[in-house]
């Protein structure tokens, strides 16, 4: 595959637990300023693949690319102040003892990069999360308000690349549709690159052009947004998820 | 009517005086199926877990009526409500991980189940558990049923659940959120099971979720709650004429396939919801 043009390159990738293959030979491309979406149910290795780019698996095999160049299996410093990862469970991943401003300062440090006393209120205001919040701990805010705060520290090292494990799917739906609005200000304002896994079709295609198909740690379909709901659709699980959507749709 | 609940209110202690977390709801169940859908907070779990007094201790509950096949669920003492919890009226939570025994095989579960109701020899009773894991379509039952929870898919340990639920022949089923944590394919074997078996017994159904479209497709009746209170009331086919601007909200930003939107529609919280005013 030609990684000249593409910021994110995955080829062949191949990931084991002990005898299990979790991911059988995945391979995709994804053009700066885009957003990927993967789809799968539990078990497909949607999840698998986006840790594993993430730096939070060392035992795989294949490649990965970052602007051409092939990812170490150790991750630099300067991998994680380029790219950012956005977990489903935004109580699971603040520190429950620590303040949401020591939360955002962390990556800073970890960056050795100054100035946290400007950053912080910027990174607030960005993601429209009130001052106030700065100095109050993660059980005092709701689960929208979270993940907020999750993305605002995600971002607050100006990365290129938002890695989304199912950011929404712990949200009641109307803070979902606030949070995808403010991914897609975000990306736009920022030219920000992301890849997004989810088993919701809907909010994958909400957001991503080009979507992969996953089932049993392969990509049994690779197709645009616009395909999956004018149901052109060629393998029969891509079919079948999106039967199972569009049912619901309609009163 | 077999659920009867008017002018339920319960209340939490908080340092700011007691906060209402369910604020006059009224309701009843038939042999039907009726869903309860809300956002996280809204009182619906609250409301479904009252029926069975399974509130936490601290919760102060008043109603004019919460009666359940005629009786009175306030008065009823610990040992009435024993032999209506998991007898008369059984309870399915989200998650099959949580809610079954991890060192009990699923087979010994729904055959304690179905022994604690019945006097029966325990032969009688795996033949029981056996006879339920094939009615809620499990293809290899003896397999099943000498599996520990941990070995079991999540769509199988919720099939082990409702059987279990289904050991006594209960005349009410609560259903919190059971489809929540299995996947799209899963959820939808699993509410056509729950269905089937709730229409051949003629049982009533509660079934609590936040997913709107879903509720309203399975269920007969849907209440939705906002902030402790039933907002609006409707006949599941007539969801697309929901009136209530909270009911409308909800719809309008759920992202689709069939009408993609280039940026989603969010709800904008009238304060007038909260007290009904509207």
């Amino acid at each position: 595959m030609d990684g000249r043009f593409q910021l994110i390159v995955v080829d062949n990738l191949v990931i084991r637990f002990g005898r299990v293959e979790a991911v059988s030979g995945v391979s995709f491309a994804v053009a700066r300023g885009t957003a990927w979406g993967i789809v799968g149910e539990s078990g497909s290795g949607k999840s698998t693949v986006l840790r594993a780019l993430a730096g939070l698996n060392e035992n795989w095999s294949g490649r990965m690319l970052l602007d051409g160049e092939e990812l170490p299996r150790r991750r630099t410093r300067a991998f994680f102040r380029r790219v950012q990862m956005v977990f489903q469970d935004p109580y699971g991943s603040l520190h429950p003892r620590q303040t949401i401003d020591r939360a955002l300062a962390e990556p800073l440090v970890a960056q050795g990069i100054g100035g946290a006393d400007a950053a912080i209120p910027r990174a607030l205001d960005e993601v429209a999360l009130p001052q106030a919040v700065r100095f109050r701990y993660p059980h005092q805010l709701s689960g929208g308000q979270r993940q907020r705060v999750a993305i605002a520290r995600a971002l607050i090292t100006s990365p290129e690349v938002l890695l989304l494990d199912e950011p929404t799917s712990a949200l009641d739906v109307s803070v979902q549709a606030e949070v995808l609005n403010l991914l897609s200000d975000l990306q736009r304002e920022r030219n920000l690159t992301y890849i997004m896994v989810s088993h919701n079709l809907a909010v994958v295609a909400h957001l991503c052009p080009m979507i992969a198909v996953m089932q049993g740690g392969r990509v049994v379909e690779t197709l645009s947004a616009e395909a999956l709901r004018a149901g052109r659709t060629t393998h029969p699980h891509t079919a079948e998820l999106r039967a199972l959507s569009t049912e619901l749709e309609e009163p | 009517m077999k659920v009867e609940i008017a002018n339920l209110s319960i209340a939490f202690p908080s340092p700011r005086g007691p906060s209402l977390a369910v604020r006059g709801v009224s309701l009843t169940v038939g042999s039907e199926k009726l869903g309860i859908v809300g956002e996280s907070g809204s009182g619906k779990s609250l409301t479904a877990r009252s029926l069975l007094k399974l509130l936490p201790p601290e919760a102060r509950v008043r109603a004019d009526r919460l009666a359940f096949d005629g009786i009175d669920i306030l008065q009823a003492t610990e040992r009435q409500m024993r032999s209506i919890r998991g007898k008369r009226a059984g309870l399915i939570m989200q998650d099959p991980k949580f809610s079954l025994n991890p060192v009990m095989t699923a087979g010994e579960q729904i055959a304690e189940s179905w022994r604690l109701h019945r006097k029966t020899s325990k032969r009688e009773a795996r033949e029981a558990a056996l006879d339920l894991l094939a009615q809620v379509q499990i293809r290899d039952p003896a397999r099943v049923a000498d599996a520990y929870p941990h070995e079991l898919s999540g769509g199988m340990g919720q099939r082990v659940m409702i059987a279990m639920m289904m050991a006594p022949d209960p005349e009410l089923l609560i259903a919190d959120e059971p489809t929540s944590a299995l996947d799209a394919t899963v959820q939808a074997e699993i509410l056509r099971l729950m269905e089937d078996l709730v229409s051949r017994r003629g049982m009533s159904l509660i079934l609590i979720s936040h997913d709107l479209p879903l509720v309203s497709h399975f269920c007969d009746r849907v209440v939705v709650m906002y902030a402790g209170r039933v907002v609006e009331e409707l006949n599941a086919a007539g969801l697309a004429r929901a009136e209530h601007p909270y009911t409308r909200g909800l719809l309008a930003c759920l992202p689709t396939l069939s009408h993609p939107q280039a940026r989603l529609t969010t709800l904008t919280r009238d304060p007038a919801w909260m007290d009904g005013s509207n």
